[in-house]
Order: C-alpha cells, then structure tokens, then sequence
C-alpha cells in the first residue's frame, strides 16, 4: 500500500471552509521519514466497511493529533505541519482480512515531559471512538530517548532491589495471601509468617485488599511487620511484604505509605486501576524513600486482552517502566492467566532490557533504547507450582519473581512446608542449570531427586502433579518466528 | 537453626565438586568470583571479610577452590561465601552468591521488639553469637 505517494493539498486550498478528507489534509504522508526524536505508535486499524483503509489510518493519526473533523483556519496561526501526526506506513496485517497495520509518527513536541497521562490523553483519547473505525488497537510504540530520558523510571530497578534484598542468582519467590478477602489482621499475619520463614522472599496483599470491615489497613500493616521480623530473624536473611497502599484519593495512599515506611517495610504496592498520575506520584514517593514499588496490573485485561481492540500489554509495560514501578505482573505462560509464551517473552525483555531490538516473532514491533533507565522486575502470578519449576526458568529466566500463592497456602502438610518445596525445587533447578544440565528435559528427574531429601517437595509434587492450564491464548504475535510474510 | 543466605541454602551443603561446577559457571560468565567470611551474619551485614581481591582472569575453577581450602583452614568455623561479581554495563553487581562453610553451630538470632507510642513496635535482628568479642563467636579460633 506504500506505493501511493502524497495526496497531500498544499497551500491556500488547504484551509478552504468544509471538510476534507484526512489523507488530504496532511495526516497521510507515505514518503515522510520519521525523526530519531519521534514518537512512533503502530495501530491496528480496523475500517467500517466500504471505508479506505489509508483514510481510516490517516483519521487516526488526525484525531490523535490535531485534526478536528473540519477544516479550521486557525490551523494557520501555527506550525500545523509540524503538529500533524504522520501515518507513513499502512501494511495488511498477515491472515487477518479487513485489519491493517497503521505506523503514524509524532512530533516530539506534541506532548509534555514526563507525564504518561499527556501521552496517553492524545495516542488513546478520543481517537479510540471514532466511528469509521470498527476496531482499534494500540499494538506498540517506539520512545526515542530524548522522551525516555524525561521520566524518573523505576523506583529502585532489578540490580539495587536485589541488593537491597540480598538475594542473588535465583528468581525471587512469593506468594499471595488466601482467601485474598475476609481474614482479620492476626490470621493474615499468620499466613504471611508461615510462608515467610518456610523459605519464601515476599509476600503480597491482592489486588482488592485495601481497607475493609474485616480488616483496617493499620491492622493488616501492624500484624504483617510483626511477621516479616519473626521470619527474618528466623531465618537470618531478609524479607519483606508487599503492603498494598491503594485507596480512594492520593492523601489516602500517602497515609498508608508512610506507615509502611515507618514500620521499616521494604517494599509498598499499588494497583494499576489507581491512574497513570498516581502510580507516577508514587514512583516519586517509592524513590524519595527507599522504597521499592510493585504493581498489581488490576484491570489491565479489560482492554489488553482482544486482539482487534484497545492497548497491547507491552504497550501498557512500556508506560510503567517510564512510570517508574520496580514490579509489574507480566504473565506465567504455564499459569491460569492469559499469554502466550513468545508475546509474554516480548513483555519480558521489555520489563528487564536496556535495548530491545525489533522482534516481531514475540509481538516487539520496534527497536527501543531505554537509555540506562532502570529495570523492572516482571512477576509471574496465577496458577503455578512447584513442578513446573524448569518450565518457569526456562520460560522466565532468573530475573522474575514467582508467585505461587494456592501453590504455597494450599500444600497438604501447611504453608511452611509449601513455601520450602518452592524454594528448594527452585535451587535444585539452579544449580543444574549452572552445571550445565538440559534442566528443561530433565527438570522432573531433578525434582524427584531434589525430593528425596525434602518431604514438603515430594508432597507438592504428588498433589498437582498434573495440573496445567492449557488454553488457547487470545493474543498471540501476527508474525511466526520462520516468517517470510515482509513488511 | 540453619541461615537462609545465599542461593542455595535450601538444598543439602554442597559438596566441592559441587561447588567447583557452580565456580565454572560464573567464570563462563565472565564474572570474578570473590571469597568472603564473617562471623557475624546478621541479614543487614553485607560486607563480609574479604579473602583477597576477586579473582579477576581466572580460567579455571581449581584456582578458587585452592583459595577456598586455604581459607577454611583459616576461618572454617566461620560463614564462607562465594560471591561472583559481573562488571558489565546495567548490572555491576553480585550475580551469584552462595554459603560455601557454616559453624558446626548456628545460634541464629533473637528479635527484640521496642514498644513505642500507639501499637507500634521497632524491631531488632540480634545474633546470638555476636554477644562475644569478634574472632571467639563460634568456639574461636
């Protein structure tokens, strides 16, 4: 479709009263080349029948940018041309009919520093219901590092959390309390102790534990401090919880937070459902207080998960790296939640690489340089266990923090014991791994040995020993890794 | 009670050969494995003795090994840990470390609790062993 050249009008007709259509207008530019300072978004536009899919790409790039459905004449009193968003490139997307890649191009200047809310207000504001549009989706986005370089970025990063926490060469353990709602403060704390001193690093509040009747925050945050000492002492290594801080108004998570804070907690949550404003406002408080910040991405399936509508997760990883969360919940592959393992994967290098090159194999539609800003750790949560620890590596690699929360809290002989068959399941799997052992063929054989000597592992195993989770996922990569289909 | 520090303390105490794999895997890496001992390891202590300097350009893992046996004989009833350092850019930092000698006996510790104003507690990580002067903590050398 890029053999079309320019329809561009150009001069005084441009600006004559009425309407006009968008690939007219400036919005549709084929032989534009984007600026290394440009913001690059791909869209996958799905037109309303009958409607040009070039127009339709180049309504989007209007309506996320300047355009209003008329020509006004106060587009003259400006550098309108350079304030238009430029759709370059329109491509058919690979055995999807009726759907089309749109790449559009921003001008730097089209939004303020650091602030994801400006970002998002023009790329997913009005444009997503425009009504010659079926469908839209927000598939990727290209930061050029000038941008980049205008946000705080993660609170504390993969290198000083791990330093901080002393932990070393492992992926991180955690779990999440159950029943996630209607435990009083000193049974939450029970379960917290428990899964703490049997071996576990963190442990995490759910996303919905707030302040309820059954339990006030300052209760929850007084009997899960007690228990993080008792364990650490315990133990002799250090622990920590997730406190959830999220509430209705920002006065609210400040109040909580500074109690985290004063209890000595090492790290605090939030939700994602809280705004882009809010989780940067507490990335600025997790950095100014030492503090490292984990987020829950409550919501996200909303508008992550079709695949002809709404925000790619990557996308949504990218903004929270900008954001500046330390953790981001980014999928399992083997778990209960939706993703596939080469789209998670893309997820993955987006959360812990300084560079990602275009990877479309794994949905990474293009090149991005972080510019030294820090990592974010990607957690996996939801429906994992014990045996399916060399899947997990292999899938996740060791910067991650695995959750196995019923793979924890619900172990037939308690939550100590559960919490010891993850850990040493996991540093059996390690040291294989560093031995140089084909750990992933041989991963059941390196467990069933490691549970000769660990009678919590050997339950484990034998209670969910066949437990998987296999559905088909609903977003996957449009291209195949073998892929001769070009762009 | 047994300290949980390190990488694999979960699993049965590694045996040299053991130990000599994991050391062939950071020097892969390119990482320079440094040898650390303490007697007080209270989880906020992060700088242990060092044993020399990291063994930058070692090829071989019997040369930490060598260094190893020298070092137990020295302080074997002290905590001994293998730290491997990674000098690229984005890390610069510890990648892997793990216990590599435990005293015969590990006291562990006590947590003190300071009640102050409201229901608020301070806490204290306290070892045991740390209550006798420094080099007589685990039946002194």
């Amino acid at each position: 479709m890029n053999e079309h050249a320019s329809i561009t009008i150009r001069g005084k007709d441009r600006y004559k009263s009425g309407v006009m259509e968008y690939k007219k207008m400036g919005y549709w530019e084929p032989d534009y080349v984007p600026k290394d300072t440009d913001i690059i978004a791909l869209f996958r536009v799905t037109p309303q029948d009958g409607v040009d899919p070039i127009e339709a790409s180049a309504a989007v790039a209007g309506e996320s940018s300047t355009a209003t459905w008329t020509v006004v004449w106060t587009d003259r009193l400006t550098a309108a041309e350079k304030y238009r968003a430029k759709c370059f490139r329109v491509d058919p997307v690979p055995n999807s009919p009726g759907q089309y890649f749109a790449y559009i191009a921003y001008d730097l200047d089209l939004f303020e520093n650091g602030s994801i809310a400006n970002l998002s207000a023009s790329i997913i504001g009005n444009v997503f219901g425009f009504k010659p549009l079926k469908a839209l989706r927000l598939e990727d986005m290209r930061l050029p590092v000038a941008y980049v370089k205008t946000f705080q970025g993660p609170a504390t990063g993969i290198v000083v959390e791990r330093e901080r926490m002393d932990k070393f060469g492992r992926p991180l353990l955690g779990a999440t309390v159950k029943p996630k709602l209607g435990l009083s403060g000193r049974n939450y704390g029970r379960v917290v102790y428990e899964a703490l001193k049997g071996g576990l690093d963190f442990t995490k509040d759910d996303e919905n534990i707030n302040s309820q009747p059954f339990m006030h925050w300052r209760e929850r945050f007084l009997y899960c401090m007690e228990a993080v000492n008792k364990a650490q002492a315990a133990a002799g290594e250090i622990k920590g919880t997730y406190l959830n801080v999220t509430a209705g108004t920002m006065e609210d998570m400040y109040e909580r937070a500074e109690f985290a804070k004063q209890l000595g907690s090492v790290i605090i949550m939030i939700d994602l459902v809280i705004g882009y404003t809010a989780i940067q406002s507490m990335a600025k408080w997790a950095r100014k207080n030492d503090m490292i910040l984990h987020l829950h991405r409550a919501g996200h399936s909303t508008y992550t998960r079709q695949r002809n509508h709404g925000v790619s997760f990557r996308v949504i990883a990218k903004w929270m790296r900008l954001a500046g969360v330390d953790h981001i919940h980014a999928g399992t592959v083997v778990g209960k939640l939706e993703g596939d393992p080469a789209t998670t994967r893309g997820y993955y290098d987006i959360c812990r690489e300084d560079y990602n090159p275009m990877r479309l194999e794994h949905g990474v539609f293009f090149e991005q340089n972080w510019a030294s800003l820090n990592k974010m750790m990607p957690v996996a949560s939801g429906g994992i266990h014990a045996g399916q620890m060399h899947q997990l590596l292999d899938h996740l690699g060791e910067d991650v923090i695995l959750q196995f929360g019923g793979g924890t809290i619900g172990h037939p002989m308690g939550i100590q014991a559960g919490a010891t068959a993850n850990r040493v399941a996991l540093e059996a799997m390690i040291l294989a791994r560093n031995e140089g052992r084909d750990y992933l063929h041989e991963g059941e054989e390196i467990l069933a040995k490691a549970a000769m000597t660990c009678t919590p592992l050997k339950a484990a195993l034998e209670t969910w020993k066949n437990v998987t989770f296999n559905y088909e996922s609903t977003d996957m990569p449009d291209y195949a890794p073998t892929a001769s289909v070009s762009l | 009670m047994r300290i949980t520090q390190g990488c694999f303390s979960f699993l049965p105490d590694l045996t040299d050969e053991q130990i000599s794999k994991q050391v062939q895997y950071c020097l892969a890496n390119g990482w320079a494995v440094n040898i650390e001992f303490t007697d007080d390891p209270h989880p906020r202590n992060n700088f242990w003795e060092m044993w020399g300097l990291p063994m930058f350009d070692l090829r071989d893992a019997a040369g930490v090994l060598m260094e190893l046996t020298e070092c137990r004989k020295v302080y074997g009833d002290r905590y001994i840990r293998l730290s491997a350092f990674d000098s690229s850019h984005g890390w610069e930092s510890v990648r892997l470390s793990f216990i590599v000698n435990r005293p015969k006996e590990e006291p562990g510790f006590r947590l003190e609790r300071h009640e102050v104003e409201g229901r608020n507690i301070r806490y204290t990580t306290k070892s045991y062993a740390v209550d006798r002067p420094e080099g007589q903590r685990y039946g002194g050398s």
